[in-house]
């Protein structure tokens, strides 16, 4: 395997990114860089109660209400609700809120200056319900707010026998661990352009991760045939997660306002609001109760996992399946319960957020093993050493590790590359005479690459390629570039299938009406799942060359160009399609949420080092190092921005990112006052990738979207715990927290 | 003084061409930027002078330009994004960044960049703690920053080697 | 001139980087503003072997790259670099930042502790205002509809002092203070001769904490001052919750680095 991926000249090479230039000149055009002619500018009029019914609306001030495009309920031509997972969110709401900042009304208008006094003096008479605003008073059925009993879903993963390790167990330790909400925050906003009419059908474009999502839900929300509609996605600045169910809301209503105008419609949220009415991170809660024997070994694991899921189901069940997946950690134990719920509050919908569930779980569970470490008088090394998996052994869900795992490897390596247990003895001296408390921790994880058990089966991704009138490949894929690289990585594996020029492939803009659902842009999947398409659509292109009998096995790319044109005289369009096929093997039981649960893995260890400032209570991160074994890496540029911009995130959801809620509305929704870290905050990230090609992925790689963002937050405590010698089990966590948990015990 | 409408004459020089505007005075500088004259090179990620997206330079010196109102700008040298490079050929900052990955999603990018030619403007050879401070007004949230310090690094060691190769080439110099 | 024609119906306008965002520029365009950005009066760092006078419209940028103020009043220089980032100090102006009057401003308690004075000029003339005391209550000051801030004096001190600035923001840069502590101390041996000591965002203004100068004056610093000057402040800040902290937060902090400060003389 490694003579081969030393032969390749595409993959592995920091090639210059597709849409670079386009992007350091300011030539990339995002949707508010788009102008319509006739166009005019869309409002969202939303709810300032949490719960409620809706009495009346009124249209108040000294306004041209004539001139205005008003669109609520009533104006819906097919069905008011986003066609996600379930049926329960409107696209307006029509008699009854059930989170503040749901949409109500909309208005739209050519000049965006007098639209925004008619959205402040449009009038909505709420009668207010009782309603919840934690998790807690969510479980505790404090009031209904959804369904009959507040849950949205629930699983139950069974392994062995739990119950009777109790009894044989030498030590039993429980803990509770809790997260906070995060928000994406992409530096661009959410945004589209629709235009609609009955004749023409629904055409949108905007800023996305997911234009199949969308697809969808235009076609119920207008009732139209599948040709009718039409989903493009414009460069866009930024997902992690944020615009993978959102952006469905939001291009179905301009499409509503330009269906009933006629006229082109534009909305682009400003940062206000699109921080207090869109999606965010599930907080979470979790219980751990572990048995372990004296010798350091787990005997079983009872974990229970519940997530804050907001007003509707949008895709909570899926973050908690992942979520709930990742709760084990990569590490053997022979029984293991995990039970784990997702309910509903009176807040906006949380939604997709890079991890998905999984750097909440993993969080709890990092911090308790840590727990467990201590009381077994072990530390949190040796601890995690006595219990990684190994092939061959099972997972939480019964899946046996079919690939080389080396955890041991991965620590050995991060404590070396950070000088660990030097450290960790040099902090413990200097602190005892210092109000800089330093201190270092690591965490240990997983991440599974792609749609959990069955999904990729139930998606059927489908990708293809195209042969240019130049003689060049053009890749037809409905997956996004959000800054990821799609674009580049996908040119890169077709190129190194074809053995063609990096230039000669090009990249499709993802348009549903010219590329095929290559599935949404989301899981970790893109690189592994989609990729492999990618290679093989390529591969199918060129076989279709050779079986014509235009090209020979050993061609240069001149005699491919040469092909691909007489190919096109000849017979006309040259495309080759190649659908998703599950690698063999992999068997999922959804009824007992058992077995595969991903086809791949990729596995890492995270180090911290951190100072925590005992005059104002302020932790800072001083150092991160981050290894991880991530299949072939197909850009080693583009990897290591994935990892480093997924830790920043970490970073920041673990130190600085608190969302402040009142009533079920995030209150601080500026960028003031939600304070990601700046380029003063970072500490140097160091990424290291340990290759370990997977058979089934794209010349070896596996995904790594995801992954980065599971390992800062623990890693961050755990150091926190060996500066201060206090444990402390939330994020985020803020000095005044800090200042808490040290009994605000004087500098 | 305004007329009918309440708009004024403004004249300022934007990317090396002198331009006159028929603008509210109150009006941004970004929207008239993004708006009048079509520059939609410069980005809005905050509207309150905190992401840095919406960086120009006015007469040198970095601004948010959601944060200025157009009638300051009378008389004044702007430049954006779209007159960072030469023509065709770009800036060696903005080549750094291709190279080094400096642009993920693009949208802090401009800001980034226009930031990033000011701080080697004002600082040839900044060392880390200057390239932390003179890009902290602008906000980034895929790279984690680390291949933006790249860039501004490679930048520099490839404009000192152009300054080298002239100095060789141009004898007398 | 348009502040005297109609009280309080124009307001001036500077760098902008506080009244564009309050005013909210991108949405609506209304509102009567007279813009003193560019004028000359207003601007300029001057040195006289008294005072340095710094314009109203002296910007962030300016401020730190002054070498006498480098020299002799140092945490104005240090709030300045640690206001916003740079595109918000190459515009935002110390005039601008006190006629603002947040509580939670950077410069205000360096302004404070060095004795500030402030020029307020009208179409009736001009006269000058101790700091100390101009920020009355919340976004109050003791100014008229028609007066501008000139500019702001420091009068120069030739003994050597201790200078100590801390804020105290989420992040390094680009933050609101949770709390802004600055403390100017001269010392006689080990004890302290002269101390000044003020804070921003434990009250409705940026407070000088004068019962705990009081305190401090001529004693030496050892556990028993430090610890009577923290029950001191304790009483004279009135630090409260909101969405960027809590009271109690701002309270322990605010007497930490008091400590700080004090053990560091």
């Amino acid at each position: 395997m490694k003579d081969e991926s030393e032969q390749m000249k595409i993959v592995g090479r920091p090639v210059p990114r597709k849409e670079g230039r386009d992007k350091v000149t300011g030539q990339a055009r995002y949707v508010d860089d788009l102008h319509f002619p006739e166009m005019l500018y869309g409002a969202t009029v939303r709810s300032a109660e949490a719960r409620g019914r809706i009495k009346s609306i009124s249209f108040g001030g000294d306004l041209p209400w004539d001139e205005f495009v008003i669109v609520t309920a009533k104006d819906i031509p097919g069905e008011n609700c986003v066609a996600l997972i379930l049926l329960d969110q409107p696209y307006l709401a029509d008699e009854f809120v059930n989170h503040p900042e749901e949409p109500i009304v909309l208005l739209a208008h050519p000049d965006k200056y007098l639209l925004e006094e008619a959205r402040r003096n449009v009038r909505i008479e709420i009668e207010s319900l009782p309603a919840i605003f934690s998790l807690r008073d969510s479980v505790n059925q404090k009031e209904i707010v959804w369904g009959e009993d507040n849950v949205f879903k629930t699983y139950m993963v069974e392994k062995g026998n739990v119950d009777e390790t109790w009894e044989r167990a030498d030590f039993i330790i429980e803990g509770e661990y809790e997260t906070g909400a995060q928000e994406q925050l992409y530096i661009e906003n959410n945004g589209v352009i629709a235009i609609a009419s009955p004749a023409d059908g629904v055409t949108v474009w905007g800023s996305m991760q997911c234009p199949y999502y969308i697809h969808k839900a235009l076609l119920k929300l207008f009732g139209l045939p599948e040709d009718k509609i039409r989903v493009v996605q414009t460069e866009t600045g930024g997902g992690f997660g944020g615009k993978e169910e959102y952006p469905s809301m939001i291009a179905g209503h301009a499409a509503l306002l330009a269906w009933k105008s006629g006229r082109p419609v534009k909305i682009v949220y400003d940062r206000a609001e699109d921080m207090a009415a869109t999606t965010k991170r599930h907080p979470s809660w979790t219980k751990h109760r572990t048995a372990v024997t004296r010798d350091g070994k787990l005997l079983g694991m009872e974990i229970e996992f519940v997530v804050d899921g907001g007003a509707y189901a949008t895709l909570s069940a899926v973050v908690l399946s992942r979520g709930t997946i990742h709760a084990a950690g990569p590490y053997f134990c022979p029984n293991v319960r995990i039970k784990s719920r997702a309910v509903a509050t009176n807040a906006p919908p949380h939604g997709a957020f890079r991890g998905f569930g999984a750097p909440q779980s993993i969080f709890a569970l990092e911090r308790h093993l840590n727990k467990v470490a201590r009381e077994l008088g072990l530390s949190p090394e040796e601890f995690r050493r006595r219990n990684f998996i190994h092939e061959g052994e099972t997972t939480a869900t019964n899946q046996v590790i079919n690939e080389k795992v080396d955890m041991e490897g991965l620590l050995n390596r991060a404590f070396e590359l950070t000088d660990y247990q030097a450290k960790q003895m040099r902090f413990a001296e200097l602190n005892k005479n210092s109000r800089q408390k330093k201190g270092i921790g690591f965490a240990s994880f997983m991440h599974g690459a792609g749609f959990t058990g069955s999904g990729e089966k139930f998606l059927e991704s489908v990708v293809g390629a195209e042969a240019t009138s130049e003689g060049r490949v053009r890749i037809l894929a409905a997956s996004t570039e959000i800054g990821q690289g799609t674009n580049t990585i996908f040119a890169q594996i077709a190129a190194e299938a074809l053995h063609l020029d990096y230039d000669a492939i090009e990249v499709a803009k993802p348009d549903t009406g010219n590329v095929p659902n290559s599935g949404p842009t989301v899981a970790s999947r893109t690189c592994m799942i989609v990729g492999k398409l990618v290679e093989s659509a390529a591969l199918g292109l060129k076989q279709t060359l050779v079986n014509c009998g235009l090209l020979s096995e050993n061609y240069t790319q001149p005699d491919f160009e040469r092909a691909c044109r007489s190919y096109i005289e000849q017979y006309g369009a040259l495309k080759s399609f190649s659908k998703y096929k599950a690698p063999p093997g992999i068997n999922w039981d959804d009824e007992k949420y058992e077995g595969d649960a991903y086809g791949a893995y990729a596995w890492a260890v995270y180090v911290a080092e951190v100072t925590v400032d005992m005059v104002t209570y302020e932790a800072r991160v001083d150092d991160f190092v981050a290894v991880q074994e991530v299949g072939k890496v197909i850009h080693p540029v583009l990897a290591a921005g994935q990892i480093e911009g997924g830790v920043a995130q970490g970073i920041g959801y673990t130190l600085f990112e608190n969302v402040v809620w009142g009533n079920g509305r995030m209150v601080n929704n500026q960028m003031t006052n939600y304070i990601i870290p700046t380029a003063a905050d970072i500490p140097p990230i160091r990424v290291f990738f340990e290759e370990n090609p997977y058979a089934y992925g794209p010349a070896g790689a596996k995904g790594i979207g995801e992954l980065p963002m599971d390992g800062a937050a623990p890693a961050i405590l755990n150091a926190i715990e060996n500066a201060t010698g206090v444990s402390i089990n939330h994020i985020p966590l803020m000095p005044e927290s800090i200042m808490e948990a040290l009994g605000g015990e004087r500098a | 003084m305004p007329d009918a409408s309440g708009k004024v004459e403004i004249n300022c020089t934007v990317n090396s061409e002198a331009r006159t505007l028929h603008v509210f005075p109150m009006a941004r500088l970004l929207d008239v930027l993004r708006e009048e004259l079509r520059l939609t090179g410069t980005k809005e990620g905050c509207g309150e002078g905190e992401c840095g997206a919406c960086s120009v330079l006015i007469d040198g010196a970095l601004v948010n330009s959601c944060l200025v109102p157009v009638l300051q700008v009378e008389g004044a040298l702007i430049k954006t994004i779209e007159g960072v490079a030469t023509g065709e050929q770009l800036h060696v900052v903005q080549e750094a960044f291709i190279a080094c990955g400096g642009a993920q999603c693009g949208i802090c990018t401009p800001g980034m960049v226009i930031a990033a030619v000011n701080l080697l403007e004002r600082t040839p050879n900044p060392n880390e703690a200057e390239i932390r401070a003179g890009l902290a007004g602008n906000l980034c949230r895929c790279t984690g920053y680390m291949k933006i310090f790249e860039a501004v690094v490679k930048a520099c060691q490839s404009s000192s080697t152009t300054k080298t190769q002239r100095h060789r080439e141009e004898p007398g110099i | 001139m348009f502040l005297a024609d109609e009280r309080g119906a124009w307001k001036p306008f500077a760098g902008g980087t506080d009244l564009m965002v309050l005013f909210e520029a991108g949405k609506l365009l209304h509102k009567k503003f007279v813009n003193i950005w560019n004028l000359p009066e207003l601007r300029g760092i001057e040195v006289t072997t008294e005072h340095v006078t710094l314009g109203a419209l002296t910007t962030y940028t300016e401020v730190q790259a002054n070498e006498t103020l480098q020299e002799e009043f140092p945490m104005l220089c240090q709030a300045a670099s640690e206001t916003g980032g740079l595109a918000i100090q190459n515009r935002g102006t110390l005039g601008g930042n006190i006629a603002n009057a947040s509580p939670a401003g950077d410069s205000p308690p360096a302004l404070l502790v060095y004795d500030a004075e402030l020029e307020l000029v009208s179409a009736r003339g001009s006269r000058f205002v101790p700091y100390h005391g101009f920020h009355t209550g919340y976004k109050q000051m003791l100014m008229r509809a028609d007066e501008l801030i000139k500019s702001i004096r420091l009068p120069r001190r030739t003994e050597t002092r201790h200078h100590y600035y801390r804020k105290v923001g989420t992040r390094k840069a680009q933050a609101i203070s949770k709390i802004c502590f600055a403390g100017v101390a001269q010392m006689n041996g080990d004890q302290i001769r002269d101390v000044r000591i003020a804070l921003g965002s434990v009250a409705p203004v940026v407070v000088r904490c004068q019962k705990t100068e009081d305190v401090l004056r001529n004693q030496k610093v050892d556990a028993t001052t430090v610890s009577a000057a923290r029950a001191e402040l304790a009483r004279e800040i009135s630090p409260i919750d909101d969405i960027r902290s809590t009271a109690n937060y701002r309270l322990q902090v605010a007497l930490n680095v008091l400590e700080d400060f004090l053990t560091n003389l």
